[in-house]
């Protein structure tokens, strides 16, 4: 459709630009063709102010029968491409059906927008948030303008926090208990914990942990499973004996996490775990998965 | 495994190679101020420490190489206006790396910059740097990885008087800190000789000792902290230093580490300490070379002792020798199976200290000796040569701190020590007890101690059972027995009485001598016993009536059994000679009986023992020549005795032996003294009886040989002569001389005679005397005036 606008070349150009545009963060933001674009950044129940720009090109006119713009926040599912999922959909008349024949500057203002979702994009899945403007015409195709933006929401510090202390082992062979000092963290915070060695009767060779992020879509028979391993942070190197101890200390900054997703509009959910991974002598793996919640804080961020 | 240092060659060369490449991107990044990409090389760099692939030395040197380049990076880090990044977030952001050994060595490296930078307490960085290096479980590598720690951290540490020092930091966490590191080392250390497949076990506790000094250094750092006084040594350092040794349970690591403490801390702690050290010592494993560690020990401890007088009452105060002494006893309990020169060794350091520490504890010699006695006593027979020179040494210091024997005497143990030395080794320890007597010119003075002496040396006094006498060196043992009689002449003692008993126990223990010992042995006792008579005769009269064993009569009588014993040898020759000097001596006493009995023995044995011609012509020299000094003698007993020599001269093999005896006869009836027997007839009458056998003596030559015999007899003779004329003997005349120089010229110019320069030298030089006498004139001059030449 839109090639179809381009080969046609459209008789205006359409900026869509928003009021607080130059001091608002900018994020990057991946695109479909694999570039990253630098995107405003905005939070659920903001104001979504600003304007749009149409030119005609010089010494056209544009007949239409209206113009306006849309906010939409759309999940799209990859196995079921072309499916766009609306969660929120916000319109805004522009103007009335006339001709355009100069440069006109249309004011647009969604206040104290509903964004309950974040921004994702995902092996299977994207959540993104759009701005859309539309010039209807008779005849012609429509002219259709995009704007992303991201989307953020901060949450609170959870006010229960407990670490995940465990006990396991393979009877006779290996016995650990491991401690992660919590079990929510933001997207900047610092996974402290121990490994008590109880009874190490194989020969470790070393141990890490691993951050994995799993991305589930669909639902019922149709849920796809995805699930990627972020980091892989070795935790200890040589065989430890009984009653060693070994600390954690793993900074979550350098990897690209999110929070924890669950149940997105019935459409996805993404969770991580921290993964245990002992390995011995022959190669031989031995792991703990536990599921942490991860969580966006404000300030860290 | 065939050729495994080739293989390790070829690593050691890969990881250099390693090293090299991501170390030359680590520095452009360094030049060109790239902080995330000097952070990505160094890791890579330092990922080639990971490999498994090398023996700790090549290791060492993989490990210098990192270090050198750590070193640059550490410049880099330090510059803040180069990458722009606070130390902080620098100490974060170094532990973004996924492998933990590049990660850790970087963690350390910024870590000491942000010690340096203070914005951070040094204390809270050092702890995190510790605990966090527990990720680094292998041994190799996290030994050197915790050695750099403690390398770089060594300067930063906050102890007292260091900028690092403040109110949150105190010495005592850098105590705590460098105790950390060294706990943990230790352990990997301990834990290399379980790594890898067994049987080459050696291969790697020689790889394992290799690493040694990576651990000790630990103890070297907190040895050097200042803030280590005594009391924190005390309280903190020491206990739980040894608590890991203990409880590591690995011979190697106690051995090396018992060691290191006692090296590298100052000797006043240990001195304080002692029991807590000691203490350690019994619960290390059985295979430690425990009394070389406790000998070290010792040796410092005594060395200190040495090095100041002054310290030497901190010594009293800690009781140093009982807590060393016990504990050297509960170690050789525990260690039943340790041999027997170890525990030997183990006593002669304690002997040493407390020599050094308490010269004047002789019980604490005695102790040591005894608590031996004890050891060796459960050993059936001590074979082992070095256990033997360790006895020696034992005995021997004593000896030589002293310097005198009268020490060792009061020593009940030091012969029961001696006891359990071979027989060959007995000798050698007696020989050193008499040297050291000789030596020190020490006296024994008393029959107490002449009896535990005698008892210390009974190795040479008598044969020991089972001594192999085949195997004596004939050399050896005569200057052993010459040693013994020297010694016997250091026994003295000013007091007759106790000098007689003395005198008997020396009796008493070298009578079983054997006839070897006893030439050597009685004559020194005889002599001995001699001067115990010139010193009765010294302050006679308030002894005499006193004590009724002490007559010169007793003495005497002893002096004929201890003579007598020489009968079983047999040594006549000996006898007979101090038959005549106790002769001489009971002359001196004025003792006639006793002087005849002597004489008729030594008589008897002449008779009868005597068979060699040359020996009876000394016997009867001697007889002589004693006899004619002898003053005591009636009329009648002399006649007896002065006839029994002349006839013994007279019955000699030669002829030219008989004239000589029986011309010295002569003498006999004539001594120059005021009141001496001066019977000039009989003087004639011997001379002119050697002048006849003389003269056979000439014929029987001439008959033999048809030479002439010697003239010299006649020269020997017409000296007597002018002897005797001098002496104003009426008998001798000087036309006697004349006649007798007249038939010796004779003599000399007949033809039989031989020309002999010898009696032509002595003819002329007795003529040249007369003539001498002549001209000097006086009544000499006038008597001999009649003689013509």
């Amino acid at each position: 459709m839109n090639y179809l606008v381009g080969a046609f070349k459209p008789p205006c150009n359409i900026f869509i630009s928003f009021t607080d545009g130059r001091s608002r963060k900018q994020v990057p933001l991946k695109k479909e063709n694999g570039k990253t674009v630098m995107v405003a950044l905005f939070q659920s129940q903001e104001n979504i102010v600003g304007e749009v720009v149409i030119e005609p090109i010089h010494g056209k006119k544009v007949e239409h029968n209206g113009v306006k713009i849309e906010l939409l926040g759309q999940i799209e599912l990859y196995f079921d491409r072309g499916n766009f999922y609306d969660f929120t959909s916000l319109v805004r008349e522009l103007d009335v059906p006339g001709e355009l024949y100069e440069r006109k500057t249309y004011p647009f203002e969604f206040s104290t927008v509903e964004m309950p979702y974040e921004s994702y994009n995902g092996v299977n899945v994207r959540l993104r948030y759009i701005l859309k403007v539309t010039i209807s015409r008779n005849y012609v195709s429509n002219i259709v303008e995009y704007q992303d933006f991201v989307v953020r929401n901060y949450t609170p510090p959870p006010s229960i926090n407990n670490s995940i202390k465990m006990e396991v082992g393979i009877e006779d062979c290996l016995h650990i208990e491991f401690e992660y000092s919590k079990s929510k963290y933001h997207l900047k915070d610092v996974v402290i914990g121990k490994i008590y060695f109880l009874l190490v009767r194989i020969k470790l060779k070393n141990m890490e942990l691993e951050i994995r992020r799993q991305e589930s879509t669909g639902s019922g028979p149709n849920t796809y499973v995805e699930t990627e391993t972020l980091a892989k942070f070795e935790l200890m190197d040589g065989a430890p004996v009984r009653g060693e101890s070994i600390p954690i200390r793993l900074f979550l900054s350098p990897y690209e996490l999110t929070p924890t997703y669950r149940n997105i509009n019935n459409k996805f959910s993404v969770k991580y775990y921290l993964n245990l991974v002992l390995v011995d002598e022959e190669d031989r793996r031995y792991f703990k998965q536990q599921e942490i919640t991860m969580y966006r804080n404000l300030e860290a961020s | 495994m065939l050729n495994g240092t080739e293989d390790e060659e070829k690593w050691l060369a890969e990881g250099i190679a390693g090293i090299q490449h991501n170390a030359f991107y680590m520095h452009r990044a360094l030049d060109s101020n790239n902080l995330r990409e000097a952070l990505k090389y160094s890791a890579q760099m330092l990922s080639e420490l990971r490999t498994s692939k090398l023996s700790p030395h090549k290791y060492y040197e993989l490990y210098m190489r990192a270090f050198d380049e750590l070193k640059r990076l550490e410049l880099f880090f330090k510059d803040d206006s180069k990458h722009g990044v606070s130390v902080v977030d620098l100490y974060e952001l170094v532990q973004h790396a996924g492998n933990i050994l590049p990660r850790l060595y970087l963690l350390c490296t910024v870590g000491s910059i942000y010690i340096k930078s203070k914005e951070a307490p040094a204390k809270e960085v050092l702890k995190d740097l510790v605990e966090m290096c527990r990720g680094v479980q292998h041994p190799i590598r996290g030994l050197f990885l915790r050695s750099y720690l403690a390398q770089i951290s060594r300067d930063k540490l906050p102890d007292i008087g260091s900028e690092y020092e403040g109110d949150a930091d105190t010495v005592m966490d850098a105590v705590d800190f460098v105790l950390q590191n060294f706990t943990e080392m230790n352990k990997l250390w301990v834990r290399m000789q379980h790594q890898g497949p067994g049987g080459v076990r050696e291969k790697r506790e020689k790889e394992r000792s290799e690493l040694q000094d990576l651990v000790g250094k630990n103890l070297h750092v907190l040895s050097q902290i200042e803030g280590v006084d005594l009391e924190m040594y005390k309280e903190t350092v020491l206990p739980r230093v040894l608590e890991q040794v203990v409880n590591c349970k690995d011979d190697l690591a106690q051995y090396y580490l018992m060691d290191c403490i006692i090296q590298v801390f100052p000797d006043e702690y240990h001195l304080q300490t002692l029991e807590t050290l000691l203490g350690a010592c019994p619960q290390l494993q059985p295979t430690v070379d425990v009394k070389t560690v406790l000998s070290r020990l010792m040796d410092r401890l005594s060395n200190y002792a040495a090095s100041s007088a002054d310290v030497l009452p901190e010594f009293l105060q800690v009781e140093a020798f009982s807590k060393l002494s016990n504990a050297i006893g509960k170690v050789i309990e525990a260690q039943l199976d340790m041999p027997a020169v170890g525990a030997i060794t183990l006593y002669v350091s304690l002997l040493t200290f407390t020599l050094r520490v308490h010269p004047d504890r002789l019980d604490h010699v005695d102790q040591v000796l005894g608590a031996c006695v004890k050891k060796l006593s459960n050993i059936p027979k001590l074979e082992d040569s070095r256990a033997m020179k360790q006895v020696v040494a034992l005995l021997s210091a004593p000896l030589e701190k002293y310097n005198d024997i009268l020490t060792a005497l009061t020593l009940s143990n030091y012969p029961r020590v001696m006891d359990h030395l071979d027989i060959g080794t007995n000798k050698l320890m007696a020989m050193v007890i008499i040297q050291s007597i000789m030596k020190n010119n020490s006296c024994i003075s008393t029959a107490d101690k002449v009896e535990v002496l005698f008892e210390l040396i009974k190795g040479l006094i008598k044969d020991i059972d089972g001594a192999d006498v085949d195997e004596l060196d004939e050399e050896d043992f005569k200057e052993e027995q010459n040693s013994v009689a020297r010694l016997i002449h250091m026994l003295y003692n000013d007091e007759p009485e106790e000098m007689l008993k003395i005198i008997c126990i020396v009796r008493k223990h070298t009578m079983v001598g054997g006839p070897k010992r006893l030439p050597f042995t009685v004559s020194s006792l005889v002599f001995s016993a001699l001067r115990l008579l010139r010193q009765l005769q010294g302050q006679e009269g308030d002894i005499v009536g006193e004590e009724a064993s002490m007559t010169p009569n007793k003495i005497f009588q002893l002096l004929t059994q201890i003579i007598e014993s020489l009968s079983a040898v047999p040594s006549p020759e000996l006898a007979l000679r101090l038959y005549l000097q106790c002769a001489e001596a009971a002359n001196g006493c004025d003792i006639e009986h006793v002087a005849y009995e002597f004489f008729t023995q030594a008589f008897l044995l002449y008779e009868e023992e005597i068979a060699d011609s040359k020996a009876q012509v000394t016997a009867i020299h001697l007889i002589i020549g004693t006899l004619q000094r002898m003053n005591v003698f009636g009329v009648e007993n002399r006649d007896t005795l002065t006839h029994k020599a002349t006839g013994y001269s007279a019955r000699l093999l030669k002829k030219a032996d008989q004239c000589r005896a029986v011309y010295a006869c002569s003498h006999l009836f004539w001594v120059d003294d005021q009141d001496g027997i001066k019977d000039g007839e009989r003087v004639l009458l011997c001379l002119k009886r050697a002048l006849r056998i003389a003269n056979a003596a000439q014929q029987m030559a001439n008959v033999a040989r048809g030479s002439g015999g010697p003239v010299s007899l006649f020269v020997e003779i017409l000296n007597k002569y002018i002897y005797f004329f001098e002496k104003g003997n009426k008998q001798i005349t000087s036309s006697a001389i004349q006649g007798l120089i007249e038939l010796i010229n004779t003599e000399m110019q007949s033809d039989s005679t031989n020309p002999d320069s010898v009696a032509d030298a002595f003819l002329a030089s007795t003529l040249r005397y007369i003539q001498f006498q002549k001209q000097k004139g006086g009544v000499m001059g006038e008597k001999f005036e009649s003689i013509k030449l």
